[in-house]
């Protein structure tokens, strides 16, 4: 397999016609020509671990975009008390009379101790819930990350220097015990004590916190990519043909970059699910009527003693989807920079 | 040389670049005196050869003239006009007319860019639509450095040294310009560009015998300054640097005739640091012929005594013809070597 670019210890080769004619002969020029990106898809392709990865990725997506069409499919909700408006499904402990935490032809996955809702809808729409969050700041700590960390590398100077120390503070910074200390205080900005916090501010206040310190690692990364970009001689060669710094960075640079922050971002969302998840175990994220995956665990964690399964189906599909996403940001790490294989 | 305005004159060109050091504060504790004080001019379609030993600033030269680098001190006219210090704006209309062909055709080709977009680049930049539109412009230019036009669509990945080099070659030629920067240029291919468009060169080589075939004129650097310049047959047939010397006695002999081989000059000792050069003239530390005069006294560059129009040489103590002729001086000093 050849590497998209060849090694730059190169020796340079003096023209040689004769030699040169033997390799562009008639027969393999053509249409036949392969992009980096073309053969970097090949090599995943190639990758049963990542395509397998890829998968269930794409499985908990489709999942969690189709959970009203599922529900609906299925005839329940996630908020409905079956269990309270039926009587027979809970005993007189509030546990589910029926064996392995109330499973049957009706309740897939069971029925919630005490309350009695139906854990299949809730698990859906936790994972809805729990994914559009870590989409929506994936792609706010890759967008922030990317504009901080390229314009440090190319500016240089001074605004290095500045974006280089906030982002050695945001780094030491014991982001977890920040998110628990400070979230409270955050939405107290917004709403006064006496009154419920709206989800959407709590889902908005999440979002903000989790990406004002989840950009730093990625900009780092970045800034350094452009520095060893910008010395590089096309984009000189940009330069002399009058190429203004916004096109150098936007057509020379960014299509170079694209590996880096593709791979940074397949890592950033598992480990932001699980964030979030802790978050909400915590109490700090959100709150128990709203579906979410870390809600979802967090209450399961209360009674696991007596109801195993409860925790279970969360635990588990949780311990799939982020070991998934994390085997397949591995294999496209592969797929795309194949010097760094192991 | 001729009356009229030069396409490029240089006067006075330097480039230090500040060493940083200390701590706590950084603050510039020296300078690489890369360029320091170069004059020369290039005419309207000739071909200016520039040689000298690897680090002796003929890089720095090639992007100080194309302004990815600003100078320290001196001064840059293209065809009159002052760029030294143009904006990015100011220097708009100039950018198309002086192109750079790149040393290392692995770095200067953008990776993720196929050659077609490589190529239309610079004329997207500066927004020239050529009749029949910019392909059917990058096919004709391919077919010019000898490329496949069938190419247009391939990533830089799938060619060889040389070929690329050629695309690097397109790239340039892709905005018609008046001067090319050539550092390094392996292929053969310029020669025929320079001849049939009539494009000025720079032409930045570390070989004498590469720059005779190429260059109506040769200047030859020696750590950051010209230590001679003249036409090309004057310059080989009557060089009056001694480091002019040494460099032509280093060219390796076409001929195996019966003709006494040539003697070797071998310079002794390595270039000096360009961070703290020799006092007064650079190459005194390796001439065999330095004097105190050398140490204290830069010789300035200018036409000694007995040379043509053009011809200059910054040497107190230049080298005659005679004694080009015959040679006696320089014994090497490890004949057995």
């Amino acid at each position: 397999m050849t590497p998209p670019t060849p090694s730059t210890a190169a020796p340079l080769e003096v023209t040689d016609d004769s030699a040169e004619k033997s390799i562009t002969s008639p027969a393999n020029s053509g249409n036949e020509s392969k992009s980096p990106g073309q053969l970097a898809w090949r090599r995943f392709k190639r990758d049963r671990t990542g395509v397998i990865s890829a998968c269930v990725v794409i499985f908990f997506f489709v999942v969690a975009l189709c959970a009203p069409l599922i529900a609906n499919l299925y005839g329940k909700d996630p908020y409905t008390t079956y269990g309270l408006n039926t009587p027979g499904l809970l005993g007189d402990n509030g546990f589910p009379v029926k064996p392995n935490g109330g499973i049957d032809g009706e309740f897939w996955f069971g029925i919630e101790p005490r309350l009695g809702r139906d854990l299949f809808t809730f698990l859906l729409y936790g994972i809805r819930n729990s994914l559009l969050i870590c989409t929506a700041i994936t792609l706010l700590v890759v967008i922030v990350g990317v504009t901080i960390g390229v314009t440090a590398g190319y500016v240089g100077g001074k605004t290095d220097w500045f974006i280089g120390r906030v982002i050695d503070v945001l780094l030491a910074f014991p982001s977890q015990l920040f998110f628990v200390a400070f979230t409270p205080v955050v939405l107290a900005l917004f709403v006064s004590p006496e009154e419920n916090t709206p989800v959407w501010l709590t889902v908005v206040c999440l979002i903000g916190l989790l990406t004002v310190f989840g950009w730093a690692s990625i900009a780092r990364l970045l800034r350094g990519q452009v520095l060893a970009l910008r010395e590089r001689e096309f984009v000189e060669a940009a330069k002399v043909t009058g190429a203004s710094p916004v096109r150098i960075i936007f057509k020379e640079l960014l299509p170079n970059l694209w590996t880096p922050i593709l791979i940074q971002a397949t890592l950033t969302l598992p480990n932001m699910v699980t964030v979030e998840a802790g978050l909400a175990f915590l109490g700090v994220g959100i709150q128990d009527p709203t579906p979410d995956w870390g809600v979802m665990i967090g209450q399961a964690a209360q009674v696991y003693q007596d109801d195993i399964t409860f925790l279970l189906f969360p635990g588990l599909s949780m311990v799939i989807f982020v070991l998934a996403f994390n085997l397949l940001g591995d294999s496209v790490r592969d797929a795309l920079d194949p010097k760094t294989k192991r | 040389m001729s009356s009229t305005t030069p396409l490029l004159d240089v006067s006075g060109l330097t480039k230090h670049f500040p060493i940083k050091g200390g701590f706590p504060i950084r603050r510039t504790v020296g300078h690489v005196q890369a360029v320091d004080g170069l004059d020369f001019q290039v005419n309207e379609s000739e071909s200016l050869g520039l040689v000298g030993e690897s680090g002796c600033g003929k890089s720095t030269t090639g992007r100080l003239i194309t302004r990815l680098l600003e100078p320290t001190a001196g001064k840059i006219s293209y065809q009159g006009k002052d760029i030294t210090h143009a904006s990015r704006k100011d220097l708009a209309p100039v950018r198309s007319e002086i192109q750079m062909i790149f040393q290392d055709p692995y770095a200067s080709l953008n990776p993720r860019h196929t050659v077609g977009k490589i190529i239309a680049g610079p004329m997207e930049i500066n927004d020239i639509n050529p009749a029949g539109g910019r392909e059917k412009r990058v096919r004709e230019l391919l077919e010019i450095v000898g490329l496949n036009p069938e190419h247009y669509n391939r990533f830089p990945h799938e060619f060889s040294g040389g070929q690329r080099q050629r695309i690097g070659v397109a790239r340039a030629l892709a905005l018609d310009p008046k001067l090319i920067v050539a550092d390094e240029p392996v292929s053969a291919l310029l020669q025929k560009v320079q001849q049939e468009l009539g494009i000025a060169f720079l032409f930045i080589a570390h070989d004498l015998a590469v720059v005779r075939h190429f260059s109506q004129r040769v200047a030859v650097m020696y750590l950051g300054k010209i230590v001679e310049i003249a036409d090309r047959d004057d310059l080989y047939g009557n060089p009056r640097h001694p480091y002019t010397r040494a460099l032509l006695s280093a060219v390796p002999e076409a001929t195996v005739d019966e003709t006494p081989p040539r003697e070797r000059i071998r310079l002794q000792g390595d270039v000096p640091s360009p961070i703290n050069p020799p006092s007064g003239c650079r190459f005194r530390t390796r001439c065999w012929k330095a004097t105190e005069k050398c140490a204290t006294e830069a010789p300035p560059l200018v036409q000694v005594e007995g040379n043509k129009p053009g011809h200059l040489t910054a040497c107190h103590y230049p080298e005659t013809a005679e004694v080009a002729s015959a040679p006696r001086l320089a014994k090497d000093p490890e004949p057995a070597a």
